[in-house]
Order: C-alpha cells, then sequence, then structure tokens
C-alpha cells in the first residue's frame, strides 16, 4: 500500500512516460438514425390490463399526432453498443486528470451513486406529504445545517439547480433587500476576474455592470472598490479564492466598504474547495453565496450537468430565501420535518421541485464519508496540488501572477508567442498525451490564460506525468512547432472546425430522403449528415 | 481517507519542491484573523458501510413509488425505466466527463446531444432544440423570458392550467425585469376562459401548457392565431412529455417556442430533480435561443464530427448580454432520455402513450359509474384528469393510502374552487387491480 511508500520508493519510480495513452479499439459509430432498421424493437410493454382504446374515439382528430416522430427503430443491443461505443469517445475523471480550472473535476465517490439509486430517494416525488417522506426532509435539513456550518452562513436553501441558478437567487434576494428598504439600485460592481456568470445573473435582474480591475498583482484593491461604491450600487460579487486561484486577501475591508455604503456582498462558491475547513465566506464578510456541489461536493459533472447549486445566506437576508423551505419542528412533533411556504418576503420558487434532489443526496454522503478533517484535508491536497504544479512549470512557462497559489493556477503562452504556439495548440497537443486540457483563454484578463486546477484526487504521480507532458509540449513548440499547431493527432478526429459549425448551423439530424423530397419543393435546403471519410 | 492518495512522504516531497516548509504555510495569503482557527463543527466522518446503514435508514423513511401503487403525477411522473439506461448513463466517460469544451475528446457527450436535440425538436414540431434547461419551470421561465427579448414587449398571458409551480418560477424570474404577468381563469371544461380580452400589442406571449396541469387538453391552434394577430407569440409548456407522442405536435399547431420537462423520458422521479427541461424554437428565432447548442462540423480530415457551437448567445462570451446566465444544465438526463428514447423508438412510444391513454380512460370510466365519486372536468385528458371525492381530499387520500396507494394530488391548495378534488394519474404502472383499489378507497369508508 501507499501508506508503506518511503522516499526511497518515490525515487525509485521508473522514468515517465508522458503519454498515457497508445492504439487501441476505436470503433466507428454512425448517428442513432444511421442504425435505424425498420420494424426493430427495443422495448417491451406490460400486458393491457385494460380495454383497448382508439384514442379517435377519445380525443378530437386534430389533436390526434399524425406524423411520427424522427426517432429510431432499434432493438436493445443496438442501443447499448451505441451508447457505450460514444461513450470511449469521451475524456474523464475516471480515465485520468481533468484539470478544468474553476470547474473542480474531483474524484466521484460511488457510494454515493449508488445511495442516491435507492428507491427511498430515487422513486420519491416532489409533491408526496411531508408525513410520507421524512427520510428526504431529514436529509435535506442536515444538509443545510452542514453547508451552513461549512460556509459560516447562518442558513441555506438546496432550492437552485446549479451555480448560476444560486447567483440569480442570491442576486434576486439582494434586490429584494434593497426594495423591501425602499431602495431601488441600479448597479452591481464585479471584478474583471470573475464567471461570466456573474455579470450574466445581474443581468437578469436589470443591473448595469460596474467592471472593478483586479490590481497589478491579480487581486482587488479597496480603494478601486471605494472608488465605485455609491447609493446606487447594490452591491459586489466576488469569488474568493478569485479565478486566478489568488485569496483576495483585502476581502473583509472591501466588504466594509460595500456595507458602510448599504451595499450587500455575493461570494461565487466555485473555489470554494480551496478553503474547506480553513476559512470560511460567511466570515470574510460575505451575506449571500451560492455553492455548487458538483464541484466541491464531488457530485459527478455528468457530461455539463445536473449540478446543484444552493444558496446560504446571513440573517438580513433569510427573509428573502426561495421557498418552500423545510423546517424542524420540536422532537415530539409529527411530522418532524415540515414544509414552510408561508414566507412573505421571499423573491419565490426556482425549482419545479425541491431542486436537483439527488445531487443533495449525493453531497450529503460526501460530506458524511469526509467529515470536518477529511474537508480540510480536501482543501490542503488541492493546494498543494496547485502549488505543485506551478513550482514544476513556471521556469518555463509564464505566470502571468507569480506567488503562491490556492486551488488552480494561471499560466499563459506568452514565452512561446515567437513559436506561433498558441494557448489552443497547447491544450490540443495535451491531448495527444492523454490529458483533458485545462480551462484556457480564462480568466479574460489573462491573454493566453491556461487554468489548471489539479483538485486533491491527483496523485504525485499523475501530476508529475501531466507536468512532464506541458513541459515536452513547449519544449515541442520551440522544436517543431507544427506538430503542436496540428494537434491533436491521435484522436478519433483531428482538430474541428467551429467557425463552419457556427457560419452554417446543422443542429439536428434530417433523413437524406427526406432532404431529398423537401428540395424538390424549395430549394436552398441544407443540413444532410453525411460522412465523408 | 480514500478519495485522497497523498500519503506523508509524497506531501513532504512535494512541499520540497515548491519550497513551503509545511502545507499550513500554502494558506498564508488568508490573513490570519479571517482563519476559522477550530476544526468545523461537524459529526465525524463514517466509512462506506456505515453510510449505507444510514442513508438506507433514511430512504427507507419515505413512501415511495417501489412501496405504494402511485397514482401521483402533477408534473413528475412515475414510469418504467428499462434497465439498460442507468446501465450505460453510469458509463464512467458519461458520468465524469464535463460541458464538452474540448470536441475531439467529448464527441461521445456531443454526438449524444445531437441526437438529443434532433428527437426533441421532432416530437414538438420546431426545427431547432437546446441541449436542456434545468426543468420545465424553468424552461418556461426562459421561454418567456426569450418572447420578451424577440418581440421587445413586457406582458405575459398564460392560460388557464399552468402548473402552479412553473406559474411561480416564472413570476420568479421576470419579478426583476418589470414584466407584467396575467393569467386567464377556468372554463367548467376545465380549459381556458378566452384569452382575448387578455391579448394585446404589448402581449410578448401566451403560454399555454398542453395537457394543463387538470390534464385537461387544449387546442393550441386558435391560441396560436389569437398570439400571431397581436404579433405575439404562442409558447407551449409541456408537462407531460410522453403525450407529445399521441398529440399534434406544438409546432404543427402555430407554437414559436415549445419548452417543458422532460422527465418521463426514462429519468427518476427522484423528489422533483435532477430532471430535464427542453426548450425548442424556430430557426428564425435561433440567436434568442438560450443554453448549450450542438452543431454538426468536420475536422481538418473533412470527417464529421460535433461541436458545442453559437457560444456567442452565452454567458461565457458574451457575459451580461448573454441570452441566459445557464451554464452547468441537466447533460446526464439528457443521455437518458435519449436512451430511452433509442430504446423505445417511434413505435414503442406511440404504443406507451396510448397504454397511458387506455389506463386513464379505464380509470375515468370506472370513476363514472362508482357513486360518490365525478369527474371534474370534461375536456379530454390523456394520462391524467381531477377526480370529485364524497368527503375531502385529505380523507379520500388517506383511505387510498390504507389501501396501498398513493393516490394522487390534493387539489386544495392550488384549485379550492373545485371543491373536494383529487388529481389522479394513471401510467404503465398502473395496473387494473391497483386503479379499481384506488377507486374504490377514494369513493367512501369501507364498511
Amino acid at each position: 500500500m501507499s501508506d508503506d511508500m518511503s522516499d526511497d520508493a518515490i525515487r525509485e519510480t521508473p522514468p515517465l512516460r508522458t503519454r498515457n495513452v497508445g492504439r487501441g479499439f476505436s470503433y466507428e459509430e454512425p448517428l442513432i438514425f444511421e442504425r435505424s432498421r425498420p420494424g426493430r424493437i427495443g422495448y417491451s410493454l406490460p400486458d393491457l390490463d385494460v380495454p383497448a382504446v382508439d384514442p379517435a374515439a377519445v380525443l378530437p382528430e386534430k389533436l390526434i399526432r399524425s406524423d411520427e416522430p424522427e426517432l429510431p427503430e432499434l432493438s436493445e443491443i443496438d442501443v447499448i453498443r451505441h451508447f457505450t461505443r460514444l461513450s470511449t469517445w469521451n475524456a474523464a475523471v475516471d480515465l485520468g486528470i481533468y484539470p478544468l480550472g474553476s470547474c473542480t473535476m474531483k474524484h466521484n465517490p460511488r457510494i454515493n451513486e449508488k445511495l442516491a439509486r435507492l428507491p427511498g430517494f430515487a422513486a420519491g416525488h416532489p409533491l408526496q406529504p411531508a408525513a410520507l417522506c421524512q427520510g428526504f426532509l431529514a436529509l435535506v435539513w442536515r444538509l443545510e445545517q452542514q453547508l451552513a456550518e461549512i460556509s459560516g452562513m447562518d442558513q441555506v436553501s438546496l432550492q437552485p439547480a446549479a451555480g448560476a441558478q444560486g447567483e440569480l437567487a442570491g442576486i434576486m434576494m439582494i434586490r429584494a433587500y434593497h426594495e423591501r428598504a425602499g431602495q431601488r439600485r441600479t448597479h452591481m460592481m464585479i471584478p474583471d476576474t470573475a464567471h461570466g456568470t456573474n455579470p450574466a445573473s445581474a443581468a437578469l435582474n436589470q443591473y448595469e455592470v460596474i467592471t472593478i480591475p483586479s490590481g497589478e498583482d491579480g487581486i482587488l484593491h479597496p480603494q478601486d472598490v471605494a472608488e465605485r461604491m455609491t447609493p446606487e450600487v447594490a452591491g459586489i460579487m466576488l469569488t474568493n479564492p478569485n479565478t486566478l486561484g489568488l485569496f483576495e486577501v483585502h476581502v473583509a475591508e472591501i466588504a466594509e466598504i460595500v456595507h458602510a455604503e448599504g451595499g450587500l456582498v455575493y461570494g461565487d462558491g466555485a473555489n470554494l474547495n480551496a478553503i474547506l475547513g480553513v476559512a470560511r465566506p460567511g466570515d470574510l464578510g460575505i451575506d449571500v453565496m451560492h455553492f455548487n456541489l458538483h464541484k466541491t461536493f464531488s457530485t459527478p459533472h455528468g457530461g455539463g450537468g445536473p449540478g446543484a447549486g444552493p444558496i446560504g445566506v446571513k440573517n438580513l437576508l433569510v427573509p428573502h430565501l426561495p421557498g418552500p423551505r423545510v423546517v424542524q419542528l420540536d422532537g415530539d412533533s409529527s411530522p418532524r420535518y415540515q414544509l414552510d411556504s408561508d414566507l412573505p418576503h421571499s423573491i419565490g420558487r426556482l425549482h419545479g421541485g425541491f431542486g436537483n434532489s439527488g445531487m443533495l443526496v449525493r453531497a450529503y454522503c460526501y460530506i458524511r464519508s469526509l467529515g470536518p478533517e477529511g474537508l480540510r484535508r480536501c482543501a490542503e491536497m488541492a493546494v498543494l496540488n496547485a502549488n505543485y504544479l506551478l513550482a514544476k512549470l513556471k521556469d518555463r512557462f509564464h505566470v502571468p501572477y507569480p506567488g503562491g497559489v490556492m486551488h488552480e493556477c494561471v499560466l499563459s503562452d506568452r514565452n512561446l508567442h515567437d513559436t506561433g504556439v498558441t494557448t489552443l495548440d497547447i491544450a490540443k497537443r495535451l491531448i495527444d498525451h492523454g490529458y483533458h486540457p485545462p480551462t484556457i483563454y480564462f480568466p479574460l484578463i489573462v491573454p493566453g490564460a491556461i487554468m489548471i486546477e489539479p483538485t486533491e484526487s491527483e496523485s504525485l504521480e499523475e501530476l508529475d506525468r501531466f507536468a512532464s507532458a506541458l513541459l515536452e509540449i513547449e519544449r515541442e513548440a520551440r522544436e517543431d512547432p507544427e506538430i503542436v499547431k496540428g494537434a491533436p493527432h491521435s484522436t478519433r478526429h483531428s482538430r474541428l472546425n467551429e467557425t463552419q459549425a457556427a457560419r452554417r448551423p446543422i443542429l439536428r439530424w434530417q433523413d437524406p430522403k427526406q432532404l431529398e423530397t423537401d428540395s424538390e419543393t424549395s430549394s436552398g435546403s441544407s443540413g444532410s449528415s453525411s460522412e465523408s471519410s | 481517507m480514500r478519495f485522497i492518495p497523498h500519503t506523508p512522504s509524497e506531501v513532504q516531497h512535494m512541499l520540497e519542491v515548491i519550497g513551503a516548509p509545511d502545507v499550513e504555510s500554502l494558506f498564508q495569503s488568508i490573513p490570519e484573523p479571517l482563519r476559522l482557527g477550530r476544526a468545523l463543527d461537524l459529526t465525524p466522518a463514517v466509512g462506506e458501510q456505515q453510510l449505507s446503514d444510514e442513508l438506507t435508514a433514511l430512504a427507507e423513511a419515505n413512501t415511495n413509488a417501489a412501496t405504494h401503487d402511485w397514482f401521483l403525477g402533477a408534473g413528475t411522473y412515475p414510469h418504467f425505466i428499462p434497465a439498460a439506461i442507468d446501465s450505460l448513463a453510469s458509463r464512467a466517460e458519461f458520468l465524469t466527463a464535463y460541458t464538452p469544451y474540448q470536441p475531439e475528446i467529448s464527441q461521445g457527450t456531443l454526438q449524444a446531444i445531437f441526437e438529443w436535440q434532433t428527437m426533441i425538436s421532432s416530437l414538438v414540431g420546431l426545427e431547432v432544440a437546446n441541449a436542456s434547461m434545468y426543468d420545465g419551470a424553468s424552461a418556461s421561465a426562459e421561454a418567456a423570458l426569450m418572447a420578451m427579448r424577440l418581440t421587445r414587449r413586457s406582458k405575459l398571458v398564460v392560460a388557464h392550467g399552468m402548473h402552479p409551480h412553473f406559474l411561480e418560477v416564472l413570476r420568479t424570474y421576470v419579478g426583476g425585469l418589470g414584466a407584467e404577468v396575467r393569467v386567464a381563469k377556468a372554463s367548467a371544461s376545465g380549459l381556458s376562459t378566452p384569452l382575448d380580452a387578455l391579448v394585446d400589442d404589448a402581449t410578448a406571449c401566451v403560454l399555454v401548457q398542453r395537457p394543463n396541469f387538470y390534464g385537461c387538453i387544449e387546442d393550441l391552434e386558435p391560441l396560436a392565431e389569437l398570439a400571431h394577430a397581436r404579433g405575439a407569440l404562442l409558447v407551449t409548456v409541456v408537462g407531460e412529455a410522453l403525450s407529445l407522442a399521441l398529440l399534434q405536435p406544438p409546432g404543427a399547431a402555430g407554437a414559436d417556442i415549445v419548452c417543458g420537462e422532460a422527465q418521463s423520458f426514462g429519468v427518476p422521479m427522484s423528489f422533483g430533480g435532477p430532471h430535464l427541461g427542453f426548450l425548442a424554437t424556430g430557426k428564425k428565432q435561433l440567436r434568442q435561443l438560450p443554453g448549450r447548442l450542438v452543431g454538426q462540423t468536420v475536422d481538418s480530415h473533412k470527417r464529421r464530427g460535433f461541436v458545442l457551437t453559437l457560444a456567442t448567445r452565452e454567458q461565457h462570451i458574451r457575459r451580461e448580454r448573454a441570452t441566459s446566465n445557464i451554464c452547468t444544465n441537466q447533460g446526464l438526463c439528457l443521455l437518458m432520455a435519449t436512451i430511452y428514447l433509442s430504446l423505445m423508438g417511434r413505435s414503442g412510444l406511440r404504443k406507451l402513450a396510448e397504454l397511458n391513454l387506455a389506463k386513464a380512460e379505464f380509470a375515468k370510466a370506472r370513476v363514472r359509474e362508482t357513486p360518490g365519486l365525478e369527474l371534474v372536468h370534461a375536456a379530454p385528458s390523456f394520462n391524467e384528469f381531477a377526480v370529485r371525492v364524497p368527503d375531502s381530499a385529505q380523507a379520500a387520500l388517506a383511505r387510498a393510502l390504507a389501501a396501498g396507494c398513493v393516490g394522487g394530488l390534493d387539489l386544495a391548495p392550488y384549485a379550492p374552487e373545485l371543491g373536494n378534488a383529487v388529481l389522479v394519474c394513471t401510467t404503465e404502472l398502473a395496473t387494473r387491480e391497483a386503479i379499481e383499489r384506488l377507486v374504490s378507497s377514494l369513493a367512501a369508508n369501507p364498511t
């Protein structure tokens, strides 16, 4: 076991190969519609134990569908092979480091998957009476308490379905707070390092965005906030650590400046993993924040979601939390957990149900598995990993903001400008070495940014291989830039033409036979999906 | 800690490379007064076995569709889920990937999204669909926002029978934008009263749910004509996606935007989420469509492939001028629905919809012939309908529960004017025997 590993053992590790992919099976697989064969079926239906009904006998003729939808006809094995083959074309955390900055692609424990599938969770309904779902409501209530303790906020709502919806809820609460005080504030301050969701969420509340420039050291400075903080400003949206991986050292002073003018401080919790158990947003002057359960609390990212974006608030915003809320009554009451919908100052409902409940079960499991020491260990090892990568790479790659980082580090392609190799090329060449690239060209204030968040899940040898691959690419850029510019070379697809995709959008498959018929009546029809290889 | 690989000697080695004396020193940029300075006050960690016991106990404290015959729908529907779906969607390459920013190593996710866009746009009868919204409620709200952008108008007219939670979410979303929301009243049949008096030249869109919350099926064509005559759009909301296999595609009836909830396509009820919002429209409105879109293209060897496209609509490019703030969506639920629709195919989905219809018609017939019960509405329905019970809905549902059924939704909080009414849903899961047991338990106290 690794626990026995000594320093000697580390030195004896064989020389690193930077590539961790080679030749292997790579199946061709058409679109599922092209696999379709008339008459095949992949389903079984229960016997009809009631009289058959002709739809035309009970529904007006014009309301009945007369055409067939574009669905394939396939057997179960066809469908299983199709999606299994598609899956093999994906990179994934379970295959290797997936170091997307600010996405916290950490390990997704399988026990959480198993437990979220228990029928008592997966086959429960959002509208069943509270008395019939006390176990689920207890879990919701406990998770709210856990997140409040972890964040230092007073109360939490689990309803938002993703971080961006949590942001939307948070900004709505800030607006509701000011409106309740009879104030119509019109602007929101957002740092130039912020995620794009921040200004988009502010705009959905009709706030005009005031961009706060970061200082030369990559963090916000109180005077830049003070200069812009007026009675028209509703508040500020902070991400701490910020997207450069730097702790906003002046956060408390900035919060004071904003509070002194009656504004509120929003905390984007995307980077919470860096400070778990070390510092708490609620202790930094944050009034309202969201959590990304799919980042910090390990619910799987699912190829783009589902996530979950709970929000935590200080007491002054509790009346504005979305409803309904789960409340715990004293021990003798039955049922003990109930829903409270009598919330006159609530911003209202954000989700048709309780939120992404299945993700809440997984996050609860994760927090229970780690406990207080384990959560802090996540932050420590995540920060150690990011600093280790930075130490390995800083001599050969431009580091726009030198110094220690938290959970992620940002490099750029500036040192390679003379070679013509860009950040995009580096990212694509990393694929040839078997790694998912980092987040690129973000944050926007770093031209050619390469934003690496390894998370605590990555081992020393995975980090060493990844760093060696980047260093190898840097050498290639100087010695053989064309091989980098033409990357990836090892994937099923070479670089894809995104310009063409946007210029002539083909957003669904159309049956070529149907297209021929269409083009007889209307010329200029396009959209066929023909494989040309 | 089994999720974190670092051994003490490895940590030491890494600190030496960094040039830091200890792990604590890596946090030196956090000012001392801002640090927590104590351990988090959480219960200690438990191992996998203990965790299983704890969660199993919590799960068993919940009545669910595996313990009871289930007639509660109202926006979240109990359907059978073929085993292949969870098996495929649990594959790590789908489960532990993220948004397909790097198309060369995300073709699996991208192609599946393209397939979903094809299926759902065809089901609703429109040209383009996005790669999911959070749920039916937020999809409806985003549809309304989209209509407001397209028409530059700010009045929303909602036909009677929109899911009350969808309506609440809609109001939450537009609350900050100064929009006016007008909701039509119910007619006795269960359909909406005419909207002529509500729709005017300031109306951005008419929103109508089909079937509506009470299960009644609205004819969309007159609503489309009415909306279009005043320069407004018709937004059709679909709460039970299976109905699309049986009913006229909303796009064919004149809907400009179709949105809704596709949980019925192989996604567990799971206390309301994660589910699968969808949003579709015509090509002309494409630039105002929120959310991710996957498009077909070619690689440098002219091989067909797929990429995220038209990102200039989105928050990470356009920031405060984006069409929406959505980033993470419901990708894995989209995959589950795509697998579901692939298995069901064009014949299976229609047959399943007809099976649901037959179950509901059987249940309605039983209600009609049972003394003490009556159907609340005369309008045609799909797999859900309201039943008036002889005493309170609470009492009737308690009898149903005693008979092993979660019998439906008490409509009193949503539509008190209907009297003692229960909203009952019958899908393929409802056996004839269970339906008969439900109906007789709703009717009266057993003597």
